[in-house]
């Protein structure tokens, strides 16, 4: 069994879920007893590839071209599919980020691969692979065994994570690309960050989430107060979205984003159970919220029975006081 | 123009998913269905195009009988006609965008649209992989769509990790909506009696390999109810010493 794991890059900077991917492949391909590379493309990227040595990739391949450095999912499907057929891949792990979801689909078309998205665990079954990802936002949990010779994995992110770095060290290899005009038929031109300082939700280690009992926009403040405190990113419910509170973005929950950080402050937030399907998973959650029978005191590790107004800018003095901010 | 898009039906967001006797799929007994909540910005980026510029617009399903109610659903927002896949139960992204492939093959599509993904197996992998069958280009999770003049280019913003990406695409290609394209109309009762008049094409499913089987499904993990600390500020201090020492999270 040979892993070809796609580690993403932007700006010539591994995205932190890159080193997971490579980290659940080695794991994989461990099972197996198999072999596993990695594949990095872009522009000016062959002097991050070591990188990849320290989560337990041997080999990395690098795709470098001037006309790489902004994504072309045209492109970078190519490429990536190249490298699977020339490698003799049998398995093509990618990230569930916005870029590995847009890529997967179609490689797995072109190697006719049968593709597991967004898994929560991968694991040998025989001679394939037993993949088990959520449904339904998280409703539920199906186990998926992929049938065909080829396989396309996209793994979801902050589950797979590394321990740490080893002292590994990766052989790199160029893996040119093969690329004319019509394989940029699809092709970014610009990137423009809209969340400048604050990190995405679907990346967060921790996100502060507000409800429709804010009571307005104005009252988010206090939340992005908090969050600012903790590095954490601000998320939403579909009320505080469907009335124009915040941008849709930021909406946590089925029809939003599914998220599962390590700490998920809900305040002022009932818990539908639209929402709580797409934060459920996070590993520790706290409710704020002066009703107490809120359903989403049902899911929460730590509660508080109480005004957001009042309790808001104590926890945020706290958070500072003991993370040394003050 | 000729517009294509591809609509879903799925159980509405309120569901509580119980898991059915066969252990692979959900208990439908007591769910309601609706339109694919994402397919709805599809629908009306393609009726725009069609308001602004005349377009002939046709929705695609690939279900059982009753994925009719959403080629209706959609006919009676705006639209001409539908073509519904007759496949029942298969669940595998491959072989549905196999057969949609197969079906808009020769149809001449200037854009085929999908909702970025179905909220209910959330693969969000149908609309890139009928555009790679199809040797088309896609942009995906789309929240602003531009079409040049020309009718040869669409211009459009995607949804990526804290912040959007500009993609330029050649026609025909394939769009995936995410929520914020634009706010769906509601039917008229006009657009509903309308709808009750407009073709809808049944169609056999062209063969197709199914790549993926489910084994299992079932409920996460229920999470246990933890503590509530207090009733006022006075427990926060409580709170962030809990997560710095013993969730050691913070």
């Amino acid at each position: 069994m040979k892993i070809l794991a796609f580690a993403e890059q932007r700006d010539g900077k591994f995205k932190k879920v890159a080193f997971e991917i490579a980290y659940a492949a080695r794991q994989l391909a461990d099972q197996f007893g198999g072999e596993c590379a990695a594949l990095v493309i872009g522009k000016n990227i062959r002097g991050i590839a070591a990188e990849l040595g320290g989560y337990g990739i041997t080999k990395v391949y690098t795709s470098e071209d001037e006309k790489l450095g902004l994504y072309s999912s045209t492109a970078y499907a190519r490429i990536i599919a190249d490298a699977a057929q020339t490698l003799a891949a049998d398995v093509v792990v990618l990230a569930a980020s916005a870029m590995g979801k847009d890529l997967a689909p179609r490689v797995a078309a072109k190697l006719k691969a049968g593709v597991a998205s967004d898994c929560i665990a991968v694991k040998k079954n025989g001679d394939s692979i037993l993949a088990t990802r959520p449904v339904y936002a998280g409703k539920a949990v199906i186990d998926l065994k992929i049938r065909s010779p080829k396989m396309v994995l996209t793994l979801r992110p902050n589950v797979f994570t590394p321990g740490g770095v080893n002292g590994g060290i990766a052989s790199i290899e160029d893996f040119p690309a093969k690329l004319s005009d019509s394989d940029f038929a699809s092709r970014v031109t610009g990137v423009s960050v809209t969340k400048a300082g604050r990190p995405d939700l679907t990346e967060a280690d921790i996100i502060v989430s507000g409800g429709r009992g804010l009571g307005g926009p104005e009252n988010f403040k206090m939340i992005e107060e908090c969050a600012d405190v903790l590095g954490a990113a601000v998320g939403a419910s579909r009320a505080v979205v469907d009335a124009g509170w915040r941008s849709h973005e930021d909406q946590v929950g089925q029809t939003g984003k599914t998220v599962s950080p390590s700490l998920y402050v809900a305040v002022a937030i009932s818990g539908a159970i639209q929402h709580l399907a797409g934060m459920s998973s996070s590993k520790f959650i706290v409710a704020i919220n002066k009703d107490k029978d809120a359903p989403i005191f049902q899911v929460a590790d730590y509660g508080i029975v109480g005004d957001a107004f009042e309790i808001m800018p104590e926890l945020t003095a706290q958070m500072k006081k003991t993370l040394g901010k003050e | 123009m000729k517009l294509f898009v591809c609509v879903n039906q799925v159980p509405d967001t309120e569901t509580k998913v119980k898991v059915g006797q066969d252990g692979k799929t959900i208990d439908r007994s007591e769910v309601n269905l609706i339109l694919n909540p994402y397919d709805e910005f599809a629908v009306e980026a393609a009726l725009q195009i069609k308001d602004k510029s005349g377009a002939e617009v046709t929705y695609v399903s690939v279900g059982g009988d009753s994925h009719k109610e959403v080629i209706r659903k959609a006919l009676a927002m705006g639209g001409d006609k539908g073509i519904l896949i007759k496949a029942e139960g298969i669940s595998d992204s491959s072989a549905i965008a196999s057969m949609i492939a197969a079906t808009l093959k020769d149809s001449g599509a200037d854009i085929i649209f999908f909702g970025k993904q179905s909220i209910d197996y959330d693969d969000a992998a149908v609309g890139i992989m009928v555009a790679e069958i199809l040797g088309l280009p896609s942009a995906s999770v789309v929240v602003k769509l531009d079409l040049d003049a020309s009718g040869k280019k669409v211009t459009c913003e995607r949804e990526i990790e804290g912040g959007r990406e500009t993609v330029e695409l050649t026609m025909p290609c394939v769009i995936t909506a995410q929520k914020g394209l634009n706010d769906p109309r509601y039917p008229s009762l006009k657009g509903i009696m309308a709808a009750k008049s407009k073709p809808v094409q049944d169609l056999a499913a062209p063969p197709a390999d199914v790549l993926t089987e489910v084994t299992a499904m079932r409920k996460p993990a229920a999470k246990q109810p933890g503590r509530v600390l207090g009733t006022d500020k006075s427990a926060v201090p409580e709170l962030v010493r809990l997560l710095h020492e013993e969730a050691k999270v913070i």
